[in-house]
């Protein structure tokens, strides 16, 4: 909930009073060559991650929770993803199209 | 490589012989052993002049897929289609990966083209047809498995054709999966055939593995194969590999086709399994193809053949 009010404010001195304002930095991970890169990555909670395609395959990005915490569509060449994670904890993920490609975004 | 010269008489369950015929490589198997000679040879043409029931197996048309080697798909599968053809086949397998990306225009265009050969033709669906909303648009078109998710059986020509479904819900770190819901199915299919029946299963991930690091292969297909261990003649039609294989285990030959659209490398021999992007000049065509498979009675060979576009 804490990173929803991060999104929703919107004046600059707010932002700056608000701790961990560098979250607020969108985080990539680059797909590629049929896995992900990089295949861990930590971040503090509220930071936007994004998953950019740049393989020749499509591919996509789907939780391994049940229930998942987040699904991508199928991302074409060039196609992106984002997940904002507000809460702290490990989230790991797969491609359903090849599911030996396994990453996973810490947040704390 | 062949065991017997002579089809084995003895063979009680083997009362039948498939022949797959083309313009490339013919793959016999007799007494289980697989053997190859080109076609042209005399001994091909006699196989092929045997006639009978005949169909094609197509695969991984990826209709949507526009990068090197091959920017436009639908091409190579027109080609491969009018290759289809010229056999007069009775009908067609597809096993899968229609598609390039699920959506719809793919789908339709597709259907389009694939229904323009006025061929009948029976889907397995692959990962790229149902990733999205429990494959939906795939089911829309094909709906010969719609009820059931994917997987169904037909009879014709005194051949049982089993579809299976074994690219859903496919699990992180795993490879294909046919489920206990589909095994129960077969059990039931099959309980009610005689071990003489020749038996055709087609599904998209190859029902063997082929290469696990690349999830080429399937989790549960021990089960499958001890369910059709009482039949003579079993043939196993995969796909999603992009390149032709075969392997024997038993009554049981597996094979996988090519793609129409575009070729993936030996198992292992790239750091990925994406299309091989690097083909020399010309060498596209070798590389994509259909299969003709013609079933020939008392005999007890079983003949395969791949048909490249090209060479």
């Amino acid at each position: 909930m804490q990173s929803r009010r991060f999104l929703l404010a919107s004046a600059p001195a707010l932002l700056a009073a608000i701790p961990m304002a560098q979250a607020q930095q969108p985080a990539t991970v680059t797909i590629d060559d049929h896995d992900y890169a990089p295949r861990e990555l930590r971040v503090a909670p509220g930071t936007k991650v994004v998953w950019n395609n740049k393989d020749d395959t499509p591919h996509n990005v789907v939780s391994t929770d049940n229930p998942r915490a987040f699904r991508s569509r199928i991302l074409d060449t060039d196609e992106v993803f984002e997940f904002t994670f507000a809460s702290p904890g490990t989230y790991s993920y797969y491609c359903s199209l090849h599911p030996h490609m396994q990453g996973r975004i810490v947040v704390g | 490589m062949r065991k017997d010269d002579t089809p084995n008489q003895d063979r009680r369950h083997a009362l039948e012989c498939m022949l797959w015929g083309g313009s490339g490589l013919l793959w016999t198997v007799a007494g289980g052993v697989p053997r190859s000679s080109l076609l042209g040879t005399p001994e091909a043409h006699a196989q092929s002049a045997q006639g009978g029931f005949s169909f094609v197996h197509i695969s991984d048309t990826h209709l949507g897929f526009n990068m090197a080697p091959n920017p436009d798909p639908t091409v190579t599968l027109q080609e491969s289609l009018e290759r289809a053809k010229s056999f007069r086949p009775a009908m067609m397998l597809h096993t899968g990966d229609v598609t390039h990306l699920s959506r719809p225009g793919e789908f339709d265009r597709a259907a389009q083209i694939i229904n323009a050969t006025g061929i009948e033709t029976h889907y397995a669906p692959g990962e790229h047809d149902v990733v999205e909303d429990d494959g939906k648009d795939f089911f829309q078109r094909f709906p010969q498995g719609a009820r059931t998710g994917g997987f169904y059986s037909f009879d014709q020509a005194g051949v049982h054709f089993i579809c299976l479904n074994n690219v859903t819900n496919l699990q992180a770190g795993k490879m294909g999966m046919i489920g206990a819901q589909q095994l129960h199915f077969l059990e039931q299919d099959l309980s009610a055939r005689s071990a003489s029946t020749p038996i055709v299963v087609f599904a998209h991930i190859p029902l063997w593995v082929v290469h696990e690091p690349w999830g080429w292969g399937t989790e549960d297909s021990a089960q499958l194969l001890r369910l059709l261990a009482r039949f003579g003649s079993v043939t196993v039609l995969n796909g999603h590999i992009h390149q032709t294989m075969q392997k024997v285990e038993g009554h049981v030959a597996f094979h996988t086709g090519m793609s129409t659209a575009f070729p993936q490398p030996a198992p292992g021999s790239r750091p990925s399994a994406g299309p091989i992007r690097d083909l020399p000049p010309g060498e596209l065509r070798k590389l994509l193809g259909v299969n003709r498979v013609t079933r020939v009675q008392n005999q007890a060979a079983l003949a395969v053949v791949s048909s490249p576009l090209e060479g």
